[in-house]
């Protein structure tokens, strides 16, 4: 890769990108600089001797020498003073605790904040493996989106026997409510963030796609933020493609669904509230996109239009952009005991006079059992053979598939079909006896409800363990907005699992993140200034 | 703006401005029986007077020493407005509009709750002396100082400026109330020579002692109570708050015209009771009744102000309350 080449091309964009965040680690840091010094253990943090271990490494080939989009970071790291990465690692924590970057235990009263674990050496992904990871989610999102318009209207995919009837009819997350909805352009799914990972034999797979309200897209802006400051130079030289014009790529998305004809359309963030996990995601988007952030108290259903609730009296809201779960979102449609929603919001929106990102019903597409269905989705809805391969999933409800999972279960990683965040799962090979008869007698009890697939040997990245790097398991989620075009975020979250060993990345069972670095095409211009920032 | 989200910035700028006047009428304490050891003014029980908090004290405590005192408006996290619940308050509500203030205040605003929260963690309020108190004071300046200068003269800053001068009149209007009383059991005693530096006290607690020796230089009762009451240029005096509250009430849109909007209506009653009043009146009438029917005007004010502009909600009660956070973080929990 020419990097002279690309520095050039850009120069002023980059010195200006360079500057301001010199600027900021100057402004940011010198307390927390100050104070941690005398605590530095005076290790060195290089990759000398760094070992995958026979792993698959995002960053180093299997002999230990870097891959070519990571050599630049490698021997910048490596030339470092002793104790710098340290400093730097401890001056990114520092900051994102005054940020309030952070969230509280549930259950803890003594209101202990924690921040997300973040680990200052990126993911690297190479300019032609972005390329194929791109078009495998961009036609990933066509088919599900097809499907998701199909299942609430004639069901041509379960006429056609693609689909089984009864595997449709049980999938938990089906919303006989959506029946017959037409969203604005046919499009369901706004806002995607599948989950990818890398297994041993190279191959990039997908894991899950997440197309009710995934969460992490603040992290990716953030994370990268936070990098910018701290590897200004390695950054430009690298030809690191940016990440930060997701909040107006989003809002345009958003623009796009409006429903009605007005000049300046209102265009809301609806949030559970303060006590969500994912609660300062949701301000930090409305703010960056300039929008209000609501709850649902501060909406009102009124002659068929939804209002929020101003100190100039009621305002008309024409998006919503919603970060609430379909259950939650009208008690009369959905939930009656849901405090969190807006009565009669379903209505509005079926008559078209709102719209709703994401439209209600996409869960269904994110059952377990129905994923294992997509690449034939994708055969049956676009004709096209699949980019993207799944995880070999054994569905449970199959009898052969069944008998093989109950035998195997020492081996196999089981999920239940409808939940998320590392909840509901067997690790075969960590788990106990005790554990495989649990799952076992779940499996026989409600066999629709379980899907196994084989333990995958994700990839790993170096990550700071101490005093030293230690590879640790990552995946990958991009993030991918449907509005005019679809449109996939260059990067997405990298998270990690920080425990030893550990397969479970989600933040909820030890899980950090890690920013992701798509590197550009060579021959390809940089981004503009504005882009950059 | 969201009358949710005009609601808690209007609360955000109550609850730091409540806690920088505790702060600094805990210090000035501090400081005076640093100075007067054996002056046989008790300095302490008149600062539990002064937030009107007295049962609630008593409950807790059994007398008004130093240590209970202190630990009481400083680290209780049980008493409504201790300086510890006033800023987890404070913090509580910028986050729920977070996207409405800038980063900046946010992260000023945040690093004071975690200094606040970290000596609360350290010990009783026996364990942090003066300059914790002056920090507070600072972190709070210099939130208020941010707020200024990074928002936009909108709604949002107005609702800011409204929540912080009805705070500090409220504020400025106890210490006097209270100061009076212990310093001046008898009306007779007004016209008597003052004990300079008791009196000063009184102006340090409101932040005035230097302005006021601009002005008048000689400490008088008489000047302080037009000094901290009817003055029109120094910013803790209850006129010149009232006046911003005022002013900021006629640059924001309203759902009603002003001649029907009952915030601006109650507002400018106060102001013509005020403008009515002179400070020889005020000390005939009795300070403590002047500085009553003032409270009850504020009062008149902040609940029109709800009215006017938040009210056209219901708030869930404590039970929804706790229902409405179990569903929120039910919610995509660890997605």
């Amino acid at each position: 890769m020419n990097c002279r080449v690309s520095a050039r091309t850009d120069l002023a964009g980059f010195r200006c990108a360079r500057y301001i965040a010199c600027r900021r680690v100057m402004a940011d840091f010198p307390d927390a600089r100050s104070s941690h010094i005398k605590h530095i253990p005076m290790s060195d943090l290089t990759f000398t001797g760094y070992d995958p271990e026979g792993f698959r490494d995002e960053l180093f080939f299997d002999d230990g020498t870097p891959r070519p989009g990571s050599r630049l970071l490698i021997d910048t790291i490596n030339s470092l003073p002793p104790g710098e990465l340290r400093i730097r690692q401890d001056a990114i924590e520092a900051a994102l605790v005054r940020m309030g970057i952070t969230f509280t235990v549930y259950g803890d009263k003594s209101g202990t904040e924690k921040i997300f674990p973040f680990d200052i050496i990126p993911r690297v992904v190479e300019a032609f493996e972005w390329q194929h990871i791109e078009a495998g989610l961009k036609q990933r999102i066509r088919a599900l989106n097809s499907f998701v318009h199909d299942v609430y209207h004639d069901q041509e995919i379960v006429k056609a026997g693609v689909l089984p009837a009864a595997i449709l009819q049980n999938a938990k997350s089906y919303r006989p409510q959506c029946h017959g909805l037409n969203p604005p352009h046919s499009t369901w799914c706004h806002i995607t963030g599948t989950d990818l990972i890398r297994h041993s034999d190279g191959g990039i797979y997908v894991l899950e796609d997440n197309l009710r309200c995934p969460s992490g897209v603040s992290y990716v802006l953030q994370n990268r933020q936070i990098m910018k400051r701290s590897f200004p130079h390695v950054f430009s030289e690298s030809r690191v493609r940016p990440v930060m014009d997701y909040p107006s790529r989003l809002y345009e998305t958003l623009l796009h669904l409006c429903p009605n004809d007005v000049p300046e359309p209102k265009i809301v963030v609806l949030t559970p509230g303060i006590y969500n996990s994912a609660y300062y995601e949701h301000s930090f988007l409305a703010q960056q996109m300039g929008v209000e952030l609501v709850q649902g108290a501060d909406l009102v259903v009124q002659d068929e239009f939804v209002y929020m609730r101003t100190t100039q009296g009621f305002q008309r809201v024409d998006v919503i952009y919603r970060r609430i779960d379909d259950d939650f979102m009208d008690p009369l449609a959905f939930r009656k005991d849901s405090m969190l929603g807006v009565p009669g919001l379903m209505d509005v929106y079926r008559k078209g006079h709102v719209a709703l990102a994401n439209a209600p019903g996409t869960g269904v597409a994110d059952d377990k059992v129905i994923y294992a269905f997509v690449p034939k989705m994708i055969k049956y809805y676009l004709n096209e053979p699949f980019i993207l391969p799944n995880v070999q999933t054994y569905i449970c409800d199959d009898a052969d598939d069944r008998a093989y999972v109950l035998e195997h279960l020492d081996e196999l990683v089981v999920k239940a079909a409808n939940e998320a965040g590392g909840y509901g799962m067997l690790i075969g090979p960590h788990s106990t006896k005790d554990e495989q008869a649990k799952f076992a007698e779940l499996i026989r009890t409600d066999p629709r409800n379980y899907i196994a697939q084989p333990t995958l040997s994700l990839s790993r990245v170096p990550t700071v363990v101490g005093d030293h790097f230690e590879g640790r398991h990552v995946d990958l989620r991009p993030y991918i907005l449907y509005g005019k075009d679809i449109w996939v975020l260059p990067g997405g979250l990298t998270r990690v699992a920080l425990r030893k060993g550990s397969l479970v990345v989600n933040s909820s069972q030890g899980g950090g993140s890690k920013d992701t670095w798509v590197i550009a095409q060579t021959g390809h211009s940089l981004p503009t200034a504005e882009e950059a920032l | 703006m969201l009358s949710r989200v005009a609601d808690s910035i209007y609360w955000m700028a109550r609850y730091v401005e409540r806690a920088e006047n505790l702060a600094r009428f805990v210090e000035v304490a501090m400081n005076f029986s640093l100075d007067q050891p054996d002056s046989g003014v008790e300095q302490w029980e008149p600062l539990i007077r002064a937030t009107g908090d007295d049962d609630e004290f008593l409950e807790a405590c059994s007398d008004f020493s130093e240590a209970n005192v202190r630990q009481f408006l400083t680290f209780d996290g049980d008493y409504h407005s201790s300086i510890l619940t006033s800023v987890t308050n404070a913090r509580e509500n910028a986050r729920t509009v977070r996207e409405a203030i800038s980063s900046e205040a946010w992260e000023q605003l945040n690093a004071l709750y975690h200094f606040v929260r970290t000596a609360a963690g350290a010990g009783s309020a026996m364990s942090v002396d003066a300059t914790f108190y002056d920090a507070v004071v600072q972190y709070c300046y210099h939130f208020t100082g941010i707020l200024d200068a990074t928002m936009t003269r909108g709604t949002g800053w107005n609702f800011a400026n409204i929540g912080r001068h009805l705070e500090r009149a409220d504020k400025t209007s106890r210490i006097l109330d209270v100061k009076y009383f212990t310093l001046l059991r008898h009306v007779s005693d007004v016209d008597t020579p003052i004990d300079d530096l008791l009196w000063s006290t009184v102006l340090r607690s409101a932040c005035g002692f230097e302005m006021y020796r601009k002005r008048f230089h000689s400490v008088t009762v008489e000047r302080i109570a037009d000094f901290l009451i009817l003055e029109d240029e120094f910013p803790r005096a209850i006129r010149y708050c009232i006046r911003q509250v005022q002013n900021s009430l006629l640059t924001i849109a309203a759902p009603v015209e002003p001649e029907v909007n009952s915030a601006i209506l109650q507002t400018n009653e106060m102001l013509d009771d005020l403008n009515g009043l002179s400070p020889r009146a005020i000390i005939q009438r009795g300070m403590h009744e002047a500085i009553d029917s003032l409270q009850s005007r504020m009062n008149q004010v902040a609940l029109a102000i709800h009215d006017t502009y938040f009210a056209h909600r219901t708030f869930p009660g404590p039970q929804m309350q706790s229902l409405m956070q179990s569903q929120t973080q039910l919610q995509s929990a660890g997605r």
